[in-house]
């Protein structure tokens, strides 16, 4: 049957009228994260091939890595790194169809949050 | 009104056809990362804030330079995945094709610039 109604169907509300919940925020800094990592990675990356090229041009990429800009992209990074990694365990579950139920959602959420905060912490601490 | 039914419509209108295979190759590559993100933080960050000779030397060793070889593999194909996504969001068109193909190129630019990194620390 063909459908006689189409383009004049109630639309999905937008983001602009969208009350911000715990639910999509958490959705939207896995985006995030997951994307700002590119910079420690190239960060990275670049020390490595410092550190295979000589002394000289490691002490310039170490030193910059190490500086307080360095020091500050990469605590940061650490930050979105374990966030990403917690929310990527919430999707593996969510792929199971297990969890969806919005308060376990929610709670999802915030562990994510809460547990990307401790995990930081802890591996500034450590490191 | 157009008098077509619901199937003619749609054909032609399909999938990619290759979604399910990204989906699955995120999934495994973010399952393989789960595993080597810890070991790559904690064996690269008490790596930094080392003297070149240590740094160097701690690199040398197996385990080390096996962690950070793998995580450069995984890592990377894992964000151009992922940044994949982000961009056929965002971007249409032309633009959207010229970013991905940068992405790409980026991504295994960087993979390969640690890879060679790593072999010649190690070898």
């Amino acid at each position: 049957m063909a459908d006689v109604n189409r383009g004049n169907r109630p639309l999905s509300p937008h983001l602009s009228i969208y009350r911000p919940q715990i639910t999509s925020l958490s959705s939207i800094l896995t985006r995030i994260t997951g994307n700002a990592l590119v910079v420690a990675g190239l960060l990275i990356t670049w020390w490595f091939l410092a550190a295979s090229s000589g002394p000289e041009y490691f002490a310039i990429a170490d030193g910059f890595l190490r500086s307080w800009f360095g020091d500050l992209v990469l605590a940061l990074s650490v930050l979105g790194l374990w966030y990403h990694t917690l929310a990527g365990i919430r999707h593996l579950v969510w792929d199971n169809a297990m969890m969806l139920e919005l308060d376990i959602a929610e709670k999802l959420g915030w562990a994510c949050i809460i547990g990307s905060v401790v995990l930081t912490i802890l591996t500034l601490l450590i490191v | 009104m157009r008098y077509l039914t619901d199937r003619k419509r749609a054909t032609g209108l399909g999938s990619a056809k290759s979604g399910v295979h990204h989906f699955w190759a995120m999934k495994v590559s973010s399952v393989a990362l789960l595993i080597l993100v810890p070991l790559f933080v904690f064996t690269f960050g008490p790596a930094l804030g080392g003297s070149y000779e240590e740094v160097t030397t701690y690199f040398a060793r197996p385990f080390p330079a096996l962690v950070a070889a793998l995580t450069f593999i995984i890592g990377w194909k894992h964000f151009n995945d992922g940044a994949q996504v982000l961009i056929e969001d965002y971007v249409h068109g032309t633009a959207q094709k010229i970013t991905l193909i940068l992405v790409t190129c980026l991504s295994y630019a960087a993979m390969a610039t640690g890879l060679f990194a790593i072999a010649k620390i190690a070898l």
